[in-house]
């Protein structure tokens, strides 16, 4: 009994350093904006993998929208090939990168066409060619943005989130934030060359984007809704993608680690048990 | 070893080694036949842990080593580079950077229980210091591991903590300068911050090393809190203690595992994906969360003492809170060693504890409205459990009579569990 209570009590004071401690990832953020809705995604949870799909019509309105301002410096062509993502063939990303050109001092022309291994193309020369065509903002670059943004929630929701392993918070921000684009309240002064937006945590709701993406804006191929709701959720999840390329395969060891870990430990355990058997302890 | 050593040299080469060099015996008096109390109970499993997880921390470590460029223009795409494109690499990094907040969980319960069953008292008062060096040792090399990653909490974090130093009159504008290399955070810190992170888990296995030295001496304390009296109070270390612990560590790794595995990025902050940028100051700059008690701390001095400002005031009120540990083993009057029979120390003891938690809470917290008042009120308890509860409550608190031996104590608690 006493053995009992020292192992919950162990247990009850991990778990409550950890809740003290993942506070402060709820707690940012003073904004007080209507409540993020949060998406059930495909990837989300233990067992979770991308869809397919999905990835593909997010990669499309990257590649047709967001691309024309952000860069992904860190997203090469060859990413779009691999397992757990688009899983586009082999030819489809050859056709898709000799379609972009690449500039490549090393050639003899200064550009070539694009190879599989090559990184995306970014749209602006320079840093400041960027801020020049953006009202002096750099559009922030997408290689790991979705990991760098978080939903703020409520004690005490967010300490489920330990149990969940709920790691979607930035996929879920983009969502909220690319169907937020709404109205000022009364009374909010909107700036010239900014907007306002209900999600957006910085400079009190105001940011520098204009609402990007509209209805019927991309044209699918399948029979996915072509409206913006529908664009912000393929557009997050493709963004998760982007800066959690190898997810799956994680995910999937992480079950048999975990497995091997709980035979382990009741058979160490047996063990433990019977040797001390003879010992009046 | 304090001990007798009953190791016998059996093949040919161990009596040759024996005579030249005793370190087959070292390991055998230490590891194997070294006698272990009976009753220790599972708190008494997190020195091994520890052990382990500082074994994983370097292995990872010098991996992520080869990969890693410490330049501040490479470093946050080296990392990246690691989870992406590195052999493993991704689980290397997440059990790199889950394993130290995996080191600390393990570090303060491991630290709590000696608090609680008098660890430190006479004669273990130098494997407590000991104990505490290794602590600082370890937040020193966390905190310029968390700057690696060149994120803008790194950076900042970087900046906050160099900043501290400031607060010393006189020297204080120079040291900073010294330990950044650079009137600011920059390239040359983050150079200088990798090769201290590489230097220092080496010297922590050094005092650790000295730490068991430290503990092979008088030998383990135990629950009881009563002195090991004869054999049978004892078991040796291997089979019986080691199999219990290797149980012990392998349920440790479930948690470990599950974090490293589904939520690697769960115990970080998000803000430590956007790379660094001078220009832009987070909103909230927050430390990990082992860090945070320690932060509370340092926040809830926001008041000047004479000649002593605020600032000054809140670095000497952090530092001292993991100082004032050293001394431990003198503040504490009472001569029943076990917290188990010291019927009002468990209350204080237990408050302590949640307010440690507490603290941890409202680290994370902004400093405004009601987390101050909180805050301060939590840091004075901290204080007060030291300087007024440990030396003072003796004088008015009657102990529980003490068994004679482990032994009996072993045989009246089997007597009570078969009474229910």
């Amino acid at each position: 009994m006493k053995k009992l209570n020292s192992i919950i009590g162990a247990a009850l004071i991990a778990a409550s350093g950890l809740m003290a401690g993942g506070a402060y990832a709820a707690g940012a953020g003073d904004y007080k904006g209507p409540e993020a809705k949060l998406i059930d995604w495909t990837f989300g949870g233990v067992f979770g993998t991308y869809d397919k799909a999905q990835l593909q019509r997010g990669f499309q309105v990257f590649q047709e929208v967001c691309s024309s301002c952000h860069g992904a410096e860190l997203f090469s062509f060859r990413m779009l090939e691999k397992e757990g993502g688009p899983e586009y063939s082999e030819e489809q990303v050859k056709a898709l990168a000799a379609s972009y050109t690449i500039q490549d001092p090393e050639h003899i022309d200064g550009e070539r066409s694009g190879v599989p291994a090559d990184k995306w193309p970014n749209p602006f020369e320079s840093d400041q060619d960027a801020k020049d065509a953006n009202g002096g903002v750099i559009p922030p670059d997408f290689s790991v943005l979705a990991k760098a943004r978080n939903v703020p929630q409520k004690f005490p929701n967010w300490i489920g989130n330990y149990f969940t392993a709920y790691q979607e918070g930035g996929a879920d921000y983009i969502y909220n934030l690319l169907v937020g684009y709404n109205e000022p309240p009364e009374g909010v002064e909107v700036g010239p060359g900014t907007y306002w937006n209900d999600h957006f945590h910085g400079s009190g709701g105001t940011l520098a984007m204009a609402q990007p993406i509209y209805d019927e804006m991309v044209d699918y191929e399948g029979a996915a809704p072509e409206t913006v709701d529908q664009y912000a959720k393929d557009v997050a999840a493709f963004m998760m993608w982007l800066a959690e390329p190898d997810m799956t395969s994680r995910k999937q060891l992480g079950f048999n680690v975990l497995l091997f870990l709980f035979l382990f430990a009741g058979m160490m355990y047996m063990v433990k048990r019977r040797l001390w058997s003879n010992v009046d302890h | 070893m304090s001990h007798k050593s009953n190791y016998q040299p059996n093949s040919g080469f161990e009596k040759w080694m024996d005579e030249r060099l005793p370190i087959i015996r070292l390991g055998y008096d230490s590891f194997v036949d070294f006698p272990s109390p009976k009753n220790l109970n599972y708190f008494w499993t997190f020195g091994g842990i520890l052990a382990i997880f500082l074994v994983i921390q370097i292995i990872t470590g010098v991996v992520l080593a080869m990969h890693y460029t410490p330049h501040a223009d490479m470093a946050f795409n080296s990392v990246e580079h690691i989870r992406r494109d590195v052999n493993w690499g991704r689980l290397i990094q997440a059990a790199h950077a889950n394993g130290a907040s995996f080191f600390f969980l393990a570090v303060y319960i491991h630290i709590f229980r000696g608090l609680y069953y008098g660890s430190y008292k006479a004669p273990r008062e130098v494997l407590w210091i000991l104990g505490v060096v290794i602590f600082l040792l370890m937040m020193a090399t966390a905190f310029m591991g968390y700057v690696l990653p060149w994120g803008q909490m790194s950076f900042w974090a970087a900046t906050v903590i160099t900043n501290f130093f400031s607060a010393i009159p006189l020297v204080g504008e120079g040291l900073m300068v010294f330990l950044r290399g650079a009137f600011a955070v920059d390239n040359a810190t983050l150079n200088r911050f990798f090769s201290l992170h590489y230097l220092l888990p080496f010297m922590i296995a050094g005092v650790v090393g000295l730490h068991i030295w430290a503990l092979h001496v008088p030998g383990n304390n135990n629950p009881t809190g009563v002195e090991v009296k004869t054999k049978s109070d004892t078991v040796p270390f291997h089979p019986y203690l080691t199999m219990k612990d290797l149980f012990a560590i392998v349920v440790f790794m479930i948690p470990f595992a599950w974090f490293v595995f589904f939520a690697p990025d769960i115990l970080g902050h998000p803000d430590n994906y956007i790379p660094a940028d001078p220009q832009v100051t987070p909103p909230h700059i927050v430390p990990e969360w082992y860090f945070l008690p320690f932060y509370a701390i340092l926040r809830a001095i926001d008041f000047n003492i004479g000649p002593i400002d605020s600032k000054l005031g809140g670095v000497i009120a952090m530092f001292g809170s993991i100082a004032i540990w050293f001394v431990v083993p003198w503040l504490d009057r009472s001569k029943v060693r076990s917290g188990a029979f010291r019927p009002m120390f468990k209350w204080f003891y237990w408050i302590w504890i949640v307010n440690f938690i507490g603290l941890t809470y409202l680290g994370a917290q902004p400093a405004e409205g009601v987390y101050v008042i909180l805050s301060k009120t939590a840091t004075f308890y901290y204080f007060a459990y030291f300087l007024i509860i440990l030396p003072f409550l003796p004088r008015i608190e009657t102990t529980l009579p003490l068994p004679a031996s482990i032994s009996e104590s072993v045989l009246a608690k089997h007597k009570t569990e078969a009474a229910e």
